[in-house]
């Protein structure tokens, strides 16, 4: 008979991943199975040369790094990439997520896909789906993305709770959609999201050729903000609303990916290993490729992982700072983009010397201006402004 | 309620995490670590044992604990994991 254990559920759950008290585990791979997309979104997060990046990893790549990831702590899988569906493998890599009970999340644009496909996909053992909405109508939704496709992506939401997947919604947020907020909330809603993202455009990649087109005024932002809470808090257990603030418009900067090299992998479509998305533009890093080293040597020991983990490579005003082991210093490829040097101060923050540079945008937000045409994603990069 | 059936939401997994010996529950992009207790509850969310049922295994199993004790942390537990949308209670 058990006597011993202690009886605590009160505590239970407070442990979020962030907290657990290992340093360095990753528990997130991000998989960038492609950057092949048919959508061409002017806030893509792929960096602007991913036409340049051919030589993708084979079926057996993709297989061998889930399993080494799953070794070294890994139980969080996102299939995204570009768009995940145009590989035509992706059964099998969902059959071997499976096998090994990681969390697989497919994030998708819902393009292209059939019923019959999506069905293979959940009895193979998918986990959640997270379908892009651009906006709330069609015009406005197919204008962003560059395509005909939003009474299509609604369809496919239908089939995700149809054939009971839990459905996540993502919407980006900018200056032509924050005003709808309350809408895609509703939208959200008639298709029985499970979860609704509401994540603000960060400002790196094609979303930093488009800023000017793109960053909302702060009245704009609080009204959503304070709409989206509205709705957080009367649908409490049925869909969970999350509102992710833009960096340009918070005093403090985010803890991106919970710190370097903390938390997540991503690994690109040609198989570098990455602590974020768009580490790989930062210039003078060096960057392990997995068909060269297993991933557990690279977690562990590649120099780019290791460069701003802990906090020798912190500046001032970071390294004397109380928020250094809560933020991280920030984003290093927003310091890198704007600055010119990854290792400053995220200029997000107030008390970076360089936030004149933040500033300076929001000013241009609030002041009345022909807004430009967007530069969509395309192949061929745009000239740096 | 007592009478009511908890059932871990479609969006939530749990698995067991060999690093931390602790099972995790999962969903979206977050996940929690269960201590042994919690991990015992979210177990016997399976829409089939009513919460009197659950809290009944836990006192033959957590014998040292008065069952009003372990009643009332049953629910309060599944309260937040309702609030949360990790489990939902059915009648």
């Amino acid at each position: 008979m058990v006597t011993e254990a202690a009886f605590d559920a009160s505590r239970a759950g407070r442990v979020r991943f962030r907290r657990v008290s290992d340093e360095y585990r990753p528990y997130t791979l991000v998989a960038e199975l492609t950057y092949r997309c048919p959508l061409r979104c002017a806030y893509c997060s792929n960096p602007l040369d991913y036409a340049g990046h051919t030589d993708t990893l084979t079926t057996e790549d993709w297989r061998r790094v889930f399993r080494e990831a799953e070794d070294l702590g890994v139980v969080q899988l996102n299939l995204t990439g570009g768009e995940p569906l145009v590989r035509d493998d992706l059964e099998a890599l969902v059959e071997e997520a499976e096998r090994l009970d990681l969390y697989t999340n497919l994030i998708t644009s819902g393009i292209p896909l059939t019923r019959e496909r999506l069905a293979g996909l959940a009895r193979l053992g998918l986990d959640n789906v997270q379908v892009s909405i651009q906006d709330v109508t069609a015009a406005a939704s197919d204008r962003m993305a560059g395509l005909r496709s939003f009474e299509r992506k609604l369809e496919v939401a239908r089939w995700v709770k149809d054939l009971g997947l839990p459905l996540t919604v993502n919407t980006v947020l900018h200056r032509d959609n924050l005003d709808a907020v309350e809408h895609v909330i509703a939208l959200a809603e008639s298709l029985c999201a499970d979860r609704l993202e509401l994540a603000n455009t960060q400002y790196l990649g094609w979303a930093l050729v488009n800023r000017r087109a793109l960053l909302p005024t702060p009245a704009q932002l609080e009204a959503a903000r304070a709409v989206a809470a509205a709705a957080r808090a009367r649908l409490q257990g049925r869909m969970e609303v999350l509102f992710v603030t833009p960096d340009y418009y918070s005093r403090v900067p985010k803890a991106c990916m919970d710190g370097w090299g903390r938390r997540f992998i991503v690994v690109t479509p040609d198989g570098l290993a990455l602590p974020c998305h768009a580490a790989h533009t930062l210039p003078g890093l060096v960057w392990d490729n997995v068909r060269d080293r297993a991933l557990g040597d690279i977690w562990r020991d590649s120099p780019g992982f290791a460069a701003f983990r802990g906090e020798a490579w912190m500046a001032e005003p970071c390294r004397s700072c109380d928020r250094r082991a809560i933020d991280f210093g920030g984003c290093r490829c927003q310091a890198y983009h704007l600055t010119g040097d990854a290792a400053l101060t995220d200029p997000a923050c107030s008390l970076s010397p360089h936030h004149d540079l933040v500033e300076t945008a929001r000013r241009e937000a609030l002041t009345p201006h022909t807004v430009p045409p967007l530069v969509y994603r395309a192949a061929r990069q745009p000239a740096r402004t | 309620m007592p009478e009511a059936r908890p059932r871990l939401a479609a969006k939530a997994r749990l698995r067991y995490d060999r690093k931390s010996t602790r099972y995790m529950l999962l969903y979206p992009e977050r996940g929690l670590v269960l201590n042994p207790t919690a991990a015992d509850i979210v177990q016997l969310c399976t829409g089939e044992h009513t919460v009197e049922a659950i809290v009944q295994r836990l006192a033959e199993k957590y014998t040292s604990q008065p069952r009003e004790a372990i009643a009332q942390e049953v629910q309060t537990f599944l309260d937040v994991m309702a609030a949360r949308g990790l489990v939902h209670a059915e009648p």
